[in-house]
């Protein structure tokens, strides 16, 4: 290591940093906490809102922390009398301008803004004026857009647009009346929005949030008639402590099924088995696809804001995607069907509640396709962040509660059911049973380590049963893209692909607790909750889905084998092109 | 594709025809009738002027008479103007029916038609156009062809040494001979910034790269100039020519002019001018014959300011939302596309030419010492001759108002001078006698800007006037940052509650502490001058605030919610005539009682004033 350093003073200390570095970063090494609010560490480097910025002796105006390279020598001040009125000056502005009604946000206590009002100890706001005034878009049944909140920092569009490359949101209007809209001004709802909620994880205001259903599950747990089963996705446990001031990545599985269950739901469920019978379902049809010239790559299906980005962009090659409803969504059509039958439980009763990483699901949860005679498979989705909502609604003391399980039957889950929470995990997953299967022994090498980690698009070769098989894994809609692209061009040279919308996979999904852009800057927050559930899986008895009891009794009971007539039936689904914006 | 000496055949033989245009002594037959086809000329018709005049010429069977469109002469105030050439006649507010007198009059019985001859303020009749006050301290450099050539002819921009300081630089200069002649010349950039030319193009031909650019920032903004459309309507080559020895000099060998789409007649000229530019190999491939390639390509600017902001014009070229960047890194280093590019402003180009053919020495001994050379003014509001006036830097205000622009009109006091538009600032009387250029301009609160130059009297409200440029920053704010897009607003509404007698001492100071913070956080040119006409008006005219605010009262009258009209009581001769005009019967008193006005009803809408025969209303 012979990077360059580069020696500049910030507020009278002497301080040493790499070549590259910002004023910003070179100040928070030594303890100096610039305040920023438009920053979001490489996705939003734009100096928009003024809050970072400071003095540097010999130039003349402010310096823009986030993005002023260090500079050997460099004498910078972060807190003259000058530049703290500016600063203070620049907040009361953004507050003068941002509906105050901060007790009754979904973001209170969570909130940049507020954070920073906080810390400026700002009493009144000195330029009060008109206020913008934003009708609120709840048309989509995934995001609400309040932007009586929103502070034009644009970290949703750089995200949208520069993470995701999908663009669906940017500035319009001009000066005062500038805001964040969609093409010709339309619901997000009709537009090429996917709903991967990205752009919710980078607000830091309440300006986006997810559409609610806390109130409508409440009722239906309230109400005696109703049957309310609830199901919780791989990501949840490694986040929901989050919410509770608990290490990011920690495990509360455990306590996250005793509040379930002290909420009041009937039955609470793994998704994690729902994720086995994914497996079942899609290794068997990708072994189909191998064998009798199937549709190849065949890609994953298990992320409804890829799937919805595939039908909004890629509708002439919905093909490549896999048939299987996504892990939540055959669990919940096996709830209403094969465990209501087993426990005679009249299925028109029972409601399904599934607490997921993810926005886009709320939107997938409500598609005509996911239904079976009649019966939703799935009611209602909540996120992480509403589920710890209701858990402190309920009086419950998450820290401190004892451990539970999951309910029989359908609770016990394989370590590659957990995996499925993170980018590679369902491939992983799906590898490590269609390899046995082909084959045709148990395979001892289970881990596939080429589709763990960050890296956007990660590809591996795999001989199988004398076949090489060509896997690809990627997370976040650009690199979807990527692999789309070389589809339609019929240069994809894979067999197989897992496709996530959100960058790192559900861990990061846009469901998650919300990380604020200083966490963001120095945590690896993708890592902590991925490594989380990779030490589920080494931990797991089970670790191969086609290995879980469960699966053997629900295909021995109920669905006969995967691919079935009844599998078909329950447990697949079709897509259907759509139009990229519905604008009349 | 011609080659060096074919231009220069063309041009000896078109300057020898064109000579009576720039020198009245010559003699000769001919008569070249010269029709002003500026943006505001032929908004008043000059265009059927123009083929008024032809159809009369051709009814008459006269053939050597000429009827010649230009560009823009200046005094705007007098057009649609008509010079007729080589005596140099000045004809102001011509009609297309005054065409048959001047064709019968002049050209035919070699009279003038008094009538359409101007006075100076002396009174005298003007018979030549040099004889005009108006021109009399003007140096004319950046706008040395306009009125002169036809701005659609190549071959009357080349008869005026047009070309020949591309020629000069691309067969006997090296890119840093070029840049060495035009940092001598001290030339700074006409925009506004006033950032030294040779310095810019220095940088940028350091800069390493496959490809650089040349930009042509035509998207003036200031409300109030029109400098550099009236060079482009008048004088489109000399831009051209100057963009192409910047291409040489920096190593680039594409342009853009990035140019207002509400500049109809300016883009049209440079289509033209590009058009012929090309035919004649002097944009293209191996210009002169030499390695030098280069060419231009217009793109049209939507009308926002800020788009006037180097990286936001950028932006806009790459058909991104009009916003600026962040600074540095600079264009010179990463500009158009992320490559190396100069971006200069039309009037800066204007001179290039006239500096490297006559020398760095020659425009450096024009000027101040750190402002060389001459600047174009917009010269507009309450003075008598209004239009466009180049002087040496250096010209006192008092010069440009009352010997150029012939003073205020109606007898009226002067005020303040608005130089730089909105992002300017107002300068009061006592400072009428500052040399102008751009330290001096600066050092009493104002800024050059691109050149506007508005001249207020005694009837204007210094507080309403920074309300009106207010009004024009928060509608031209592009909303990226904070305080520009918010903290501009509240400004306006700070002043809003000043001009209706709402608000307090203590809001003059809350305005003032936002302005200073304004110009000091905001990203870009145009939030960190928004400020500066409330900040200059504040330091010149306090006073007037702290009326408004303390006792509720415009002295101008000018905000209609405070204005107070009232009858000088020593003054009314009770003719009652006020009476019979308010709309509103808010006049009380009859017969031969004085009048008054009746507070509750009055709309203040000004008929009394109008109507008093005594001027005892005010």
């Amino acid at each position: 290591m012979n990077e360059e350093m580069i020696t500049l003073t910030i507020d009278g200390v002497e301080v040493k940093t790499k070549k590259g570095n910002t004023i910003l970063q070179a100040a928070r090494e030594i303890g100096i906490d610039i305040p920023t609010l438009c920053f979001l560490k490489e996705i939003n480097e734009v100096g928009d809102c003024r809050m970072c910025i400071v003095e540097v002796e010999g130039r003349r105006g402010f310096a823009t922390s986030c993005i002023q390279k260090v500079e050997e020598g460099m004498i910078v001040h972060t807190n003259t009398p000058e530049v703290t009125e500016a600063r203070r000056i620049v907040l009361d502005l953004i507050l003068s301008n941002h509906a105050k009604d901060c007790l009754t946000c979904t973001r209170l206590g969570n909130c940049e803004l507020q954070k920073l009002a906080e810390r400026f100890n700002v009493q009144n706001i000195e330029y009060a004026g008109e206020m913008s005034k934003h009708e609120i878009d709840d048309k989509s049944p995934a995001i609400v857009r309040d932007f009586n909140k929103c502070i034009l920092c644009r970290r949703c569009v750089a995200t949208c647009k520069n993470v995701q490359e999908i663009g669906a949101i940017d500035c319009i209007g001009r000066g005062f009346e500038s805001c964040i809209s969609t093409m010709y001004d339309c619901s997000l709802n009709d537009v090429d929005c996917t709903f991967c909620g990205q752009c919710i994880e980078a607000c830091p205001t309440g300006a986006l949030h997810e559409k609610e259903v806390i109130n409508e599950v409440w009722k239906k747990l309230k109400d005696p008639e109703t049957y309310v089963v609830v199901q919780t996705a791989p990501a949840v446990r490694v986040a929901l402590g989050e919410e509770f001031d608990m290490p990011i990545g920690t495990n509360v599985k455990g306590k996250m099924v005793t509040a379930l269950k002290r909420i009041g739901f009937d039955k609470v469920f793994d998704t994690n088995t729902g994720a086995d019978l994914t497996i079942m379902e899609e290794a068997n049809e990708f072994m189909e696809r191998m064998q009798g010239g199937g549709v190849l790559p065949m890609i994953t299906s298990c992320s409804p804001g890829w799937v919805r980005f595939a039908e909004k962009n890629y509708g002439e090659l919905l093909g490549h995607l896999s048939s299987c409803k996504s892990p939540y969504q055959m669990f919940g059509a096996l709830i209403k069907s094969y465990f209501a039958e087993k426990y005679g439980i009249a299925r028109d009763k029972i409601c399904t509640v599934s607490v997921m990483p993810c926005i886009a699901k709320k939107y997938e949860c409500s598609r005509p396709e996911m239904e079976v005679d009649g019966a939703r498979d799935v009611d209602y989705v909540l996120t992480t962040r509403e589920l710890a909502r209701m858990i402190k609604q309920a009086n419950i003391d998450f820290a401190v509660l004892q451990d539970s399980n999951f309910d029989d039957p359908m609770g016990e889950a394989s370590g590659a059911g957990a995996i499925f929470g993170t980018t590679g995990g369902v491939m992983e997953a799906a590898i490590r049973t269609a390899v046995d299967t082909l084959e045709g022994k148990n395979i001892d090498q289970i881990e596939y380590k080429e589709v763990r980690g960050e890296k956007g698009i990660k590809e591996a070769c795999l001989k199988v049963a004398g076949n090489e098989v060509r896997i690809a894994v990627s997370s976040g809609l650009a690199n979807a893209r990527k692999l789309m692209e070389q589809i339609k061009e019929g240069k994809s040279p894979y067999h197989f692909i897992e496709i996530m919308a959100c960058p790192g996979g559900c861990v990061m999904g846009g469901g998650q607790p919300i990380k604020s852009a200083k966490v963001r800057s120095s945590v690896d927050v993708r890592k902590l909750r991925a490594d989380s559930l990779y030490e589920i899986d080494e931990k797991s008895a089970i670790r191969k889905s086609h290995e879980n009891p469960v699966m053997k009794q629900i295909y021995d009971e109920y669905l006969e084998k995967p691919g079935s007539h009844l599998a078909h039936k329950y447990l697949h689904t079709t897509y259907h092109p759509m139009k990229k914006y519905d604008i009349d | 594709m011609k080659t060096i000496e074919q231009i220069e055949k063309i041009r000896n033989e078109k300057r020898k025809e064109l000579e009576l245009r720039i020198n009245p002594e010559v003699v000769t037959q001919e008569k070249h009738i010269l029709v002003c086809r500026g943006t505001g000329c032929t908004s008043s018709k000059s265009p059927q002027i123009i083929e008024k005049f032809r159809e009369i010429l051709a009814q008459k069977n006269i053939e050597n008479v000429r009827v010649i469109q230009t560009g823009c002469f200046g005094l705007c105030a007098k057009g649609p103007i008509v010079v007729i050439r080589p005596e140099e006649t000045f004809y102001a507010h011509v009609k297309p029916e005054d065409c048959e007198e001047i064709i019968e009059t002049h050209i035919i019985n070699g009279q003038k038609v008094e009538r359409l001859l101007c006075k100076n303020m002396d009174g005298s009749i003007v018979h030549k156009l040099n004889e005009l006050d108006f021109y009399k301290k003007q140096k004319r450099i950046a706008l040395k062809n306009c009125g002169t050539i036809n701005p659609e002819e190549i071959d009357e921009y080349i008869a005026f040494d047009g070309y020949k300081a591309l020629e000069k630089v691309l067969t006997g200069m090296s890119q840093d001979d070029v840049i060495d002649v035009i940092s001598k010349s001290g030339l700074r950039g006409r925009g506004g910034a006033g950032f030294p030319t040779g310095k810019k193009w220095s940088f940028t031909k350091m800069a390493e790269s496959d490809q650089k650019y040349v930009v042509c920032n035509a998207d003036e903004g200031d409300p109030g100039a029109f400098m550099d459309r009236s060079i482009l309507e008048g004088d489109p080559h000399c831009v051209l020519e100057a963009m192409a020895i910047a291409g040489y000099a920096i190593g680039a060998n594409q342009g853009y002019i990035y140019v207002r789409a509400e500049y109809p007649i300016a883009v049209h000229r440079l289509k033209v001018a590009i058009q012929q530019a090309r035919e004649y190999g002097l944009l293209g491939k191996n210009i002169f014959g030499t390695d030098f390639c280069f060419d231009i390509d217009i793109r049209l600017g939507a009308g926002a300011f800020v788009c006037g902001e180097e990286t936001a014009l950028l932006e806009s070229i790459e058909g991104k939302r009009g916003q600026p960047r962040l600074k540095p890194p600079y264009p010179a280093s990463q500009g158009l596309f992320g490559k190396p590019t100069v971006i200069n402003n039309v009037e800066t180009l204007a001179n290039i030419t006239k500096i490297i053919l006559n020398g760095a020495e020659w425009y450096a001994s024009i000027g101040t010492e750190h402002s060389k050379g001459t600047k174009v003014f917009a010269l507009g509001g309450n003075v008598n001759n209004v239009g466009l006036v180049e002087v040496p830097m250096g010209t006192t205000l008092r010069e440009i108002v009352y010997d150029i622009g012939g003073g205020i009109p109606k007898g009226r006091e002067f005020k303040a001078a608005q130089t730089g538009g909105p992002s300017g600032g107002c300068i009061p009387a006592e400072h009428l006698d500052t040399p102008i250029d751009y330290e001096s301009l600066a050092s009493i609160g104002s800024m050059m800007g691109s050149g506007g130059l508005i001249v207020m009297d005694d009837t204007k409200c210094m507080v309403n006037l920074a309300k009106f440029y207010l009004e024009f920053t928060v509608a031209e704010s592009c909303g990226k940052c904070t305080p520009c897009r918010i903290g501009t607003k509240r400004m306006l509404e700070i002043l809003e509650k000043l001009c209706s007698g709402e608000a307090t001492e203590e809001d003059i100071e809350r305005l003032e502490k936002l302005a200073i913070n304004i110009k000091k956080a905001s990203v870009c040119g145009l939030g960190q001058s928004a400020p500066n006409p409330v900040l200059s008006t504040l330091r010149y005219f306090r006073g007037e605030f702290t009326e408004h605010a303390v006792q509720k009262k415009c002295r101008t009258n000018e905000c209609k919610k405070i204005a107070k009209i009232q009858i000088n009581q020593d003054q009314c001769k009770a003719c009652g005539l006020c009476q019979k005009q308010c709309p509103v019967g808010a006049i009380d008193g009859e017969g031969r009682e004085k009048r008054t006005i009746n507070q509750e009803k009055c709309i203040k809408c000004g008929t009394c004033i109008a109507s008093c025969p005594f001027k005892a209303i005010k």
